[in-house]
């Protein structure tokens, strides 16, 4: 089909004409934002400096620091520590991640009726979320204590007794995940809730004038609607999962062996104890990577849902 | 609803049946909800009860015991815990002055004024969120060992600008955003000048958003956890780092790791309640306004 020579889209009214505003006033807003960007940036020339460090064999150990080129990153990728804590990372991030989701969207449905229940749960599970990671696996490994702890006496009413919780290779991933679950189902409850109480009215009112099955209007009408949001609790879930490095540390240091050396654990550990930063660099600029390709993903795909959930209103 | 026209009896052992669901669903409904609460709030509740037990009691009771004060006694003046809790209010506090001081005037421009690169900007702003801390803080930590800002408040407050920044800016500017510009022409005509068009008329507005803002980035400053365990050293001690510290010790009291736990949750908790109404519009950088 020819395109028709599209008109310009008017500008709004309201909007200022740049060229006829005296330079002074342009330049206002660069101005305004300058400061933030400055202190923000300051920070940010590290990264520089990371990718710089990843080509060197820079360490506390050794006096003069030479360029090896790709040195590193060549050990990285024939090192197996890198395969296992890239798969520790992604098995974390998507254990976390989805547990989370799904729990986190049956509770929000569950509490959509608005009586003083759901107001008052609503508030209580905020609770969690503002515990620090650091600090809840101090709570929890309060509660898994096999000798003090109140877990063990709950588990031994089904005859288990001495479960390993973050002792062991098996359940040390599950223990992680659940620490992380307590503290951050709430979001995704928060998030996954506002997003039922600005579902609009008129769509399902129809729905029920047209006789739809629950299950119907759930599948073709909430979902959708709901996905958008959805989609912002993903992508900050997965982000902060992919990243996790507080409660593992705080757990088990990566342990027991190297059952949960993420690549950020990986990478603080050869980096900062084993002071070996030009080796550490390209572990966690392996992580940027993967952060950043999965929130660009995530994002586009979280603008194309909502524009088709508009559709849909 | 539909007329049903079957035989008496029928429908009303239909009735009772729908009835019968309708009553189970209703119990599902609230058991599930009450197994979330429990899983939320029992650790939380459990472990208050553990500051009040005596070592001995530790291992032989849940819930009866004779409370005592001596964990706490023992943690807030027998350690320095306390100093660090004051130290930790310092660094989150001066971050998010800080982040006050310049941020809010960012916030206002990326919302107000149209110009070129404005969403990069923003965008680039926003991902500070996304980079992995340890990527940020290793060659950070070299840095400031040479220019003398380890260890310091002030080098802490200005890594923290990471964490407090970007959510102080993306929430604040939906809120700039929802002001409309007429009240501020109205304020311009009335002869206001524009720094008085901002603290007499926009400044009040926001205010309900910048309090919140505020408070959780304090709430995400507080609990950081990666920052001070590589830039702070003995000088200046963190809440999240020090309380480890309890636990990591050869002879365990774990009333004194309940304490540490307890203390430092307090004040999140008393915070997040004054902002319950805006928890989710910053929670989630302004994306959704809950």
């Amino acid at each position: 089909m020819q395109s028709q020579p599209r008109p310009k889209p008017e500008k709004a009214e309201k909007q200022i004409n740049y060229n006829e505003v005296p330079a002074s006033i342009r330049r206002r807003p660069y101005y305004i934002v300058l400061p933030g960007l400055i202190i923000l940036i300051g920070i940010m020339i590290p990264f520089v400096t990371a990718i710089t460090l990843s080509l060197t064999n820079f360490s506390f150990k050794i006096p003069v620091t030479k360029f090896v080129f790709l040195k590193n990153w060549i050990n990285l990728f024939t090192n197996k520590d890198f395969y296992q804590a890239l798969g520790v990372t992604l098995r974390y991030a998507l254990f976390a991640t989805g547990t989370q989701m799904l729990l986190g969207t049956c509770a929000a449905l569950l509490l959509r009726k608005d009586n003083w229940f759901s107001r008052l749960l609503k508030v209580l599970f905020t609770f969690p979320l503002m515990v620090a990671p650091a600090i809840a696996v101090l709570v929890w490994q309060l509660m898994t204590s096999n000798t003090v702890g109140v877990l063990e006496d709950f588990l031994n009413l089904f005859g288990v007794y001495n479960f390993p919780w973050a002792a062991s290779r098996q359940t040390a991933m599950f223990t992680a995940v659940l620490i992380d679950t307590w503290v951050n189902l709430p979001f995704v409850i928060l998030l996954v809730l506002a997003g039922i109480q600005s579902l609009p009215k008129s769509p399902f009112e129809a729905a029920q004038v047209d006789g739809a099955s629950s299950w119907f209007t759930f599948k073709t009408l909430t979902l959708p609607l709901l996905k958008p949001f959805m989609y912002i609790a993903l992508l900050f879930r997965l982000m902060a999962a992919l990243q996790e490095f507080g409660i593992i540390f705080a757990l088990t240091k990566g342990g027991p062996g190297n059952t949960l050396m993420n690549l950020s654990l990986t990478g603080y550990l050869t980096g900062f104890t084993y002071q070996n930063i030009g080796k550490s660099m390209p572990y966690l600029l392996v992580l940027w990577m993967i952060v950043n390709i999965s929130a660009k993903f995530i994002v586009k795909r979280q603008r194309r849902l909502t524009l088709e959930a508009a559709g849909k209103q | 609803m539909m007329a049903n026209d079957q035989s008496q009896p029928l429908a009303s052992g239909n009735l009772r049946f729908r009835q019968g669901t309708a009553a189970l669903s209703w119990i599902g409904r609230n058991l599930a909800l009450v197994c979330f609460a429990v899983f939320a709030l029992f650790p939380i509740l459990w472990m208050v009860t553990c500051t009040l037990k005596s070592d001995a009691e530790m291992y032989t009771t849940v819930f009866n015991f004779t409370p005592t004060l001596s964990n706490y006694r023992a943690v807030l003046i027998g350690t320095d815990y306390f100093k660090a809790f004051l130290q930790n209010i310092v660094v989150a506090g001066g971050a998010v002055l800080l982040t006050i001081a310049v941020g809010v005037p960012a916030a206002y421009g990326l919302a107000r004024y149209n110009f070129k690169k404005k969403e990069d900007i923003a965008f680039t702003i926003l991902s500070f969120k996304f980079a992995p801390e340890i990527l940020v803080i290793l060659p950070v930590f070299l840095i400031f060992q040479k220019i003398g800002l380890y260890d310091t408040y002030f080098g802490l407050i200005w890594v923290y600008q990471l964490i407090t920044m970007p959510l102080l800016i993306w929430v604040l500017r939906g809120y700039f955003e929802d002001i409309s510009v007429e009240i501020e022409q109205a304020a311009q005509l009335d002869g206001y000048r524009w720094y008085e068009v901002f603290w007499k008329i926009l400044l009040p507005l926001i205010k309900p958003g910048l309090v919140a803002s505020g408070l959780l980035a304090f709430i995400f400053a507080w609990n950081s956890f990666t920052f001070p365990l590589i830039l702070s050293g003995f000088k200046i001690q963190t809440i999240t780092i020090t309380s480890l510290r309890y636990i990591a010790s050869d002879s365990v009291h774990y009333g004194h790791v309940a304490v540490a736990a307890t203390v430092a949750i307090t004040p999140e908790i008393i915070a997040a309640l004054f902002i319950q109404k805006h928890l989710v519009r910053g929670l989630s950088f302004g994306a959704v306004k809950g």
